[in-house]
């Protein structure tokens, strides 16, 4: 293919839009804020697309560079975009789902107050996201890094009159910072090692070197991991998602589910080359994504705000796309990633839908029976709900599949790993089903004498009440149509999308994993012969242990409605602990926050900034004060003593003059 | 012929008397009076070496200086009015408003 691609205009446009809308939108009537927002992320869309048709033709990886931007010494960092596969790939889910949230949000957000801000937030997350993709060395992807961390900030605390979205969206940022003060060590570690932060040159020195094992790598590998727990939610850095939630629905659904959280998983993917030098990093993440997939699955059990279940979820769903990592499965890791975009966002669009509809309630126990009421919504949901939990076809059966069966032929412990996946799909399905049966199904409890009976809080029971008022007044309903808009066309994504890549145990090509294998390598093999087999039985196994969670819910939440009650009092420790998150929030907080509040405030804030900043500035003040004081008595406005001094002056320069110190006055 | 070293002598005297008036005296015009005496005291320097260096710019640069006393003369007799009437009073040591 002959000519640029023009990949500089993908992220520059939702820049441009952010500019207009952030600085001048205030004045502008809300159509053209909406017209300006969106046609800035459809032109990357239409672009991305074109490049996807285009594909074929491209030499990967296609370089555009478009500046110097730092050139130190032998040191040099460049404005330098990169399409390659994986590129790709990111690309069309970024533009692809952002552009459908961002038609989501039109009707979402129509009545809210600062309707310009939200859009501009909007964009220049997309500018950032759309960079870090793009980019082509470390540096510039740490800015999209930075970029995406701040846009999230803003968008969390977009309702910045609530105090809960303020301290969401402060945790948010600083609990991102931590992870990138990993990413920042490994970035001036790839400086101190290899000179050079470009991808390509990074790389083709550790290929060029195949006696580098662990060490410096390891290091290298284990603070990009560091970084990537924490824009990716996992443990132990997990904590900031689920209070994420406090912004509005769109941006969960984009950047708390879709994009933003898989920029770690997108990172590792990327420098997968580090990480394959070194087994113990990738057992880390092995773990790490294990661990995390399991606890966050727990935790979701016994969420009752809808939108924190699904906030769960996706720390449990980005958990398996690490344990694919962390198994060298790397395309397996972007391939559930993609279905994770499409059905996460259709999951929180989905009960953004329900929140609008009912008024703003996020309270699961009291709604119930919507399913006639909002069938659209309904019957989209649903297909996103069987997604996720992966029965088939839905997206979610081929990629958590795919990455189960990796898991499991692993050759370091990948029996584990497969049985912590394997049981969290069980999970998965129960807090799922559990979700759908308590929103969609049975009556509404909104106004009911049940929740008295369960002994749920009082606040709840006059949250129902309200609920009952919101349907009373205006009856609950489907969204419109620029809701359902996005949401139908993610279900459509959500049920087919996992056939880009079916394995050839199931008669397909996986698509995906080919596409992908000149960028990520082609992952673990089996060992010879028993591989369909076993991946059969395999996914088999999931999807029993996910109608498993089906049946135990309609146990639960339809034949014996009063049952989960009696369980939480009979498991009451079990059902404390995982209600309570394990305490990690008050743990941290009595660990590191507590600690860091009195240190600031009596050491750095009393002692060194009152006394020795604020001291030496104080002391040169008064010094020169006193010095003034003194001086001052010279400028008394007595005419005749300035003469004096002048007088004086004259005579000293002559008497000087005069004994010979005039080198500086001859003339030749 | 008279030798310049007189002419010099002169002159510095003229300006020594000049300074030593400035200082001493309280009266504006007097003050006034004894600059202009160290400003001829400075252009009789100037005449002297024209003469003795038979060079004419030092007597141009005379007429300068007595352009500019003039004009001088002009501005700093105003001020002395305008101080007179508000203030009735000749004595330096009385105006001291330019402190802090």
């Amino acid at each position: 293919m002959t000519g640029s691609l023009n990949l500089w205009l993908i992220p520059l446009v939702p820049f441009a839009g952010f500019l207009v809308n952030g600085l001048i939108g205030r004045k502008l009537p809300k159509l053209l804020v909406t017209a300006i927002a969106l046609i800035c992320t459809l032109i990357p869309f239409l672009l991305v697309a074109k490049i996807w048709l285009e594909f074929s033709s491209v030499t990967t990886p296609y370089i555009e560079h478009l500046g110097t931007w730092i050139w130190t010494g032998a040191f040099h960092a460049d404005f330098d975009l990169q399409l390659d596969q994986l590129t790709m790939v990111m690309l069309l889910v970024v533009t692809g789902v952002g552009f459908l949230i961002h038609i989501y949000s039109v009707g979402y957000m129509a009545h809210e107050e600062g309707y310009w801000r939200f859009f501009a937030y909007l964009n220049l997350f997309m500018f950032f996201m759309l960079t870090l993709v793009l980019s082509e060395n470390f540096l510039l992807m740490f800015v999209g890094w930075e970029g995406v961390g701040l846009a999230s900030y803003l968008l969390i605390g977009f309702y910045f009159l609530k105090d809960s979205a303020v301290r969401a969206g402060i945790k948010a940022f600083v609990v991102n910072r931590i992870g990138d003060f990993g990413f920042l060590i490994a970035l001036f570690l790839l400086i101190a090692h290899f000179g050079t932060l470009d991808y390509r040159e990074v790389f083709s020195q550790i290929a060029q070197h195949p006696e580098w094992q662990g060490g410096i790598l390891t290091a290298i590998a284990l603070f990009l991991v560091l970084g990537a727990t924490g824009k990716s939610a996992q443990i132990p850095l997990y904590v900031w998602l689920p209070d994420a939630m406090e912004g509005p629905t769109p941006v969960s659904a984009l950047i708390h589910a879709a994009t933003m959280v898989t920029a770690g998983v997108y990172m590792v993917s990327r420098t997968h080359i580090i990480f394959d030098r070194s087994p113990f990093a990738l057992s880390t993440v092995a773990i790490i994504g294990a661990a995390t997939c399991f606890f966050a699955a727990t935790m979701g059990l016994v969420q009752t705000d809808i939108k924190r279940v699904l906030a769960y979820s996706t720390v449990s769903q980005l958990g398996y796309m690490f344990l694919a990592c962390g198994v060298a499965a790397y395309s397996s890791a972007i391939f559930h990633l993609v279905t994770h975009a499409f059905f996460k966002a259709l999951l929180f669009l989905a009960a953004g839908a329900v929140i609008h509809s009912l008024g703003g309630q996020q309270d699961m126990r009291v709604m119930g029976g919507l399913r006639k009421k909002m069938p659209v919504t309904f019957w989209t949901m649903t297909a996103a709900v069987f997604a996720i939990c992966g029965f088939p076809p839905f997206a979610g059966f081929f990629s958590k599949d795919d990455i189960l069966y990796h898991a499991f032929i692993s050759p370091n412990g990948g029996k584990i790993l497969w049985f912590v996946g394997w049981v969290t799909a069980g999970l998965t399905s129960f807090y799922m089903f559990r979700l759908w049966y308590l929103t969609f199904l049975g009556e509404s409890r909104a106004d009911s004498h049940e929740l008295a009976e369960q002994g749920a809080p009082v606040h709840v029971r006059s949250d129902s009440k309200l609920v009952s008022e919101a349907e009373h007044a205006h009856g609950v309903h489907d969204s419109p149509w620029v809701m359902l808009g996005p949401l139908v066309i993610l279900a459509i994504l959500a049920t087919i999308g996992g056939f880009i890549g079916v394995p050839a145990a199931m008669g397909g090509h996986d698509e995906i994993g080919h596409f992908l294998e000149p960028v990520v390598g082609s992952g673990p093999r089996a060992p010879v012969g028993e591989s369909s087999g076993l991946e059969l039985a395999l996914s088999a196994s999931v999807v029993l242990i996910g109608l498993l969670g089906l049946l135990v819910v309609h146990i639960l939440y339809k034949v014996k409605p009063d049952l989960p009650h009696k369980l939480a009092t009979r498991l009451h420790g079990f059902y404390n602990l995982v209600v309570h998150k394990y305490w990690v929030d008050q743990i941290y907080g009595a660990l590191i926050v507590t600690p860091l509040l009195l240190i600031s405030r009596y050491l750095l804030k009393g002692l060194f900034d009152r006394g020795v900043i604020d001291g030496a500035g104080f002391a040169a003040g008064a010094t020169a004060q006193g010095f003034g004081a003194i001086v001052q008595r010279v400028q008394s406005g007595n005419i005749r003593s300035y003469a004096g001094w002048l007088a004086l002056g004259a005579a000293v320069l002559l008497i000087a003059s005069y004994f010979g110190y005039t080198a500086h006055f001859s003339p030749q | 012929m008279v030798p310049i070293v007189y002419y010099l002598i002169l002159s510095a005297i003229l300006f020594s008397i000049g300074v030593a008036a400035f200082l001493i005296k309280r009266n504006i015009i007097s003050v006034f009076m004894s600059i202009e005496l160290m400003l001829n005291a400075v252009n009789l320097t100037f005449i002297a070496f024209a003469n003795h260096w038979h060079q004419v710019s030092g007597q141009i640069f005379v007429f300068f200086v007595m352009v500019v006393a003039a004009a001088e003369a002009a501005v700093g007799l105003a001020i002395i009015i305008a101080i007179f009437r508000t203030r009735s009073t000749l004595n330096v040591d009385q105006i001291d408003l330019m402190k802090l």
